[in-house]
């Protein structure tokens, strides 16, 4: 997790922020919008892009508008029936091939090859005339960079498709590779993820989507321009997918972001990715030496900005899984992340430090990790009944296995159970 | 209260440590004994059995005569009911599969046998689906599903079901290879059958943790996707596999498990079908080929499924193959690819090759096929 300075909370919570409305008189906002302008002309810096919309509320609803902005691309040019199959990568994050369906594509998912990484034979087998585009993250969540990457987007292109990078997570590759010379055609940015605006846990958010020359005609409108004494917001986008939230974004996650990125500057950016990179690997090293612990994929070489491990030999040796530990972990007030979806790697856990740990707090997380495993191997009871020092204890996920049992909305649960 | 039953293969695992790769047949088993092999199954069986004693005094255990599972019961201080007699020196496939069917009458709740895959075979054939069974691993050949990961997770995975704590139950592979061939060096394991056991990730074999739930909705959303595309200008030869006979279920028709069936304008042409009847039935027509891998290790052809002879796949064409597979199958390959073994040369040098495997409704993925 990231270390959000205080100093920007200070700043977000200034009524000249907390009191801005959505409603009132651009000429009465222009230090709000200028932010948000300026915050555009980073991003296109540190990306590539040509034009930023600060719109979408994170990182789902960034992929999702992608996913409009593909649809409306091939609408325009009459092939959006035709072209009905989104291509994505096993390792890139779930949410690229689960907004892909929302928007109606059809989701083809390339594996990893004996290295880790998607295959580029396989990419070739994928695409077709039906081929809309492709949703990838690189590095993927095994934190490998995909050294083929502009091939993938060549491989795209040539069959009439779009490239979308999901950058939610670029905490290594700041200021080190950008979308535009992979040859992307949007992206996006959390700014919780690489910003340092806080998670919030599914809370307000933005996924800063930015476009090529050719595509900021379909970014969903307002979009903030400058004319030359005044900051105002433009409805005039001919291909428009419309309106992807209420209003110009989550103003607070933007102030933040653009107070981090000034305050560091170019050079700072680029040493948060290279401290980021540099503390993934001071782990991935140590973590290899644990019992039961392993990294596959990428023998001998160094990841980016995390590394998905696996339990595998410790649950072959204790019994212990991935989940035990991760309850284990709550009683020393450490927080192992849960998601490790889809469950490739056996028994997964994933580490990401980002730049904000010290070397003397990345040890104790450690510390606790090798506690643990001590207990597997000693007492694995002791490990299997945790957690002991939290209020809640186990929940039990086995509902989520039977779509019968749940419903992400009370329109859903009626319609799934035909009640009227 | 509740009946546990238990069936030990005495001899299981004898042949592993002394390099005979089994112990199926009684030659084998002299020669094993001749080479100094000492039994394994007895002290399996009671490391699964620590497991349950705190159930002791609160089950039934049921039990076969002596070395087939009272020994071991004995020497957990369990005081089990002992059932049969075995009639010659060494005991034998009949033995356990009598034992089996007798352990079906008397209505036991579970049945812990240990064994390996010669003996998961002969409880299947003696019981099929019609009891919750689990495998003690004791066996030299562990390919089937119906195994727990070691003896100890056996017994924990027994006493939560007898606890009612793992409710769900999974239907397993059973898989044997032909020793024969195994000695000779050639390692082909086959699809026989599926073993009812229960179900709780932590215990099972790594390869084998999808959870019942979750893949009888993955199979029901490949069946949609499939039958949603089907055309009557096509036949479809459906093969075997639990994936697939979602389909049939979709489409109301009787399904063969372990064999193939055929089917045109989701209408039953034949179940269970051999080379010569599919080869007349397709002959002259536009044919799909609905596919799915089984058992474990990814084969697609060539294992079980014999029926579906290079003349066949020949007819139907590489483009017509329809690959079938619950993402939870494809994720349990660790990224190995599919395999194909038909028999000829130059079959499975055309189907080396990528192939788009269908994983769900509107869902599929490019996987590798290889020889």
């Amino acid at each position: 997790m990231k270390y959000s300075p205080k100093i920007n909370e200070v700043l977000a919570r200034s009524p000249k922020v907390a009191e801005v409305h959505p409603l009132q008189d651009v000429d009465t906002a222009q230090g709000a919008l200028e932010i948000m302008y300026k915050l555009d002309t980073f991003l296109q810096e540190i990306s590539g892009m040509k034009k930023f919309t600060m719109q979408p509320g994170g990182g789902s609803s960034a992929i999702l508008a992608m996913a409009s902005i593909i649809y409306a691309y091939h609408e325009s040019r009459g092939e959006a029936d035709k072209r009905d199959e989104i291509i994505t990568t096993i390792f890139s994050h779930p949410s690229d091939a689960a907004a892909a369906a929302v928007k109606g594509y059809k989701v083809i998912t390339l594996y990893q090859d004996e290295d880790g990484l998607p295959d580029v034979e396989a990419l070739k087998k994928a695409v077709s005339e039906r081929t809309a585009g492709l949703l990838i993250t690189n590095p993927e969540d095994t934190g490998i960079f995909n050294p083929k990457i502009a091939e993938f987007v060549d491989v795209v292109h040539e069959a009439g498709g779009l490239c979308g990078y999901d950058q939610a997570n670029a905490n290594g590759i700041l200021g080190i590779t950008r979308a535009n010379e992979a040859g992307f055609d949007l992206c996006f940015f959390n700014l919780h993820k690489t910003f340092s605006s806080p998670h919030g846990c599914g809370g307000p958010a933005t996924g800063a989507l930015g476009v090529t020359e050719e595509l900021i005609t379909y970014l969903p409108v307002p979009i903030v321009e400058f004319g030359g004494d005044r900051y105002y917001l433009s409805y005039n986008l001919l291909n428009t997918i419309g309106k992807v939230r209420a209003f110009y974004g989550v103003f607070p996650a933007v102030l933040r972001a653009y107070s981090w990125i000034m305050s560091l500057g170019a050079e700072g950016l680029k040493e948060a990715a290279s401290v980021a990179v540099l503390n993934n690997n001071y782990i991935l090293e140590k973590i290899k030496k644990i019992r039961g612990a392993s990294a596959p994929y990428a023998k001998g070489r160094h990841r980016i900005e995390q590394v998905r491990y696996s339990w595998e030999t410790l649950k072959e040796e204790t019994g212990i899984t991935t989940e035990d530990v991760t309850y284990r972990m709550a009683d020393f007030g450490f927080h192992l992340w849960s998601s490790h979806h889809p469950f490739i790697v056996p028994e997964p856990f994933t580490i990401e430090p980002t730049e904000s740990y010290s070397k003397d707090e990345i040890d104790e997380y450690l510390a606790g990790l090798e506690k643990i495993v001590g207990e597997a191997y000693e007492d694995p009871d002791r490990v299997k009944n945790a957690p002991y020092n939290s209020v809640v204890h186990k929940i039990d996920h086995s509902t989520l296995d039977d779509p019968e049992k749940w419903a992400i909305t009370w329109r859903a649960y009626l319609k799934k159970h035909k009640k009227k | 209260m509740k009946k546990l039953g238990l069936i030990v293969n005495p001899i299981a695992g004898m042949g592993g440590r002394v390099g005979l790769k089994g112990t199926d047949g009684i030659d084998i088993l002299e020669k094993a004994i001749k080479l100094g092999a000492k039994p394994q199954s007895q002290n399996r069986t009671i490391e699964a059995l620590k497991e349950l004693e705190p159930l002791k005094g609160e089950i039934k255990l049921i039990t076969y005569h002596d070395k087939m599972g009272e020994e071991a019961a004995n020497s957990c201080c369990f005081s089990p009911d002992v059932i049969g007699a075995i009639t010659g020196q060494t005991t034998t496939a009949s033995d356990t599969k009598r034992a089996a069917k007798e352990m079906l009458d008397s209505g036991v709740d579970l049945l812990l046998f240990a064994g390996g895959d010669g003996t998961a075979r002969d409880i299947y054939n003696a019981v099929g689906d019609s009891m919750t069974v689990l495998g003690i691993p004791a066996g030299v050949k562990i390919h089937s599903a119906v195994y727990a990961c070691n003896p100890k997770r056996a017994g924990e995975l027994a006493l939560l079901f007898l606890e009612e704590k793992a409710k769900n139950i999974l239907e397993a592979e059973v898989m044997d290879i032909d020793e024969e061939d195994y000695r000779k060096g050639r390692l082909r394991a086959k699809l026989y059958g599926y073993l009812k056991i229960p179900f709780e990730r932590r215990y099972l074999q790594r390869v084998k943790a999808g959870s019942p739930v979750s893949e009888q909705y993955s199979q029901e959303a490949i069946a949609h996707e499939i039958t949603e595309n089907m055309s009557d200008e096509y036949y479809y030869i459906v093969g075997p596999g639990t994936t697939t006979r979602a389909i049939m279920k979709k489409l109301n028709l009787e399904d063969t498990l372990l064999g193939i069936d055929l089917i045109h304008k989701k209408k039953l042409v034949g179940n269970d079908l051999n080379e010569e009847d599919l080869l007349k039935e397709i002959k002259g027509e536009k044919t799909k080929l609905i596919i799915t891998p089984i058992g474990g290790q990814g084969y697609l052809f060539g294992r079980g499924n014999q029926q579906l002879s290079p003349e066949v796949i020949k007819h139907v064409g590489k483009d017509n193959i329809i690959i079938v597979a619950t993402k939870h199958k494809i994720n349990s390959l660790l990224g190995r690819p599919l395999l194909v073994d038909t028999g000829d040369g130059a079959t499975d040098q055309l189907l080396n090759d990528y192939f788009r495997v269908i994983t769900g409704y509107r869902e599929a993925i490019i996987y590798k096929v290889t020889s």
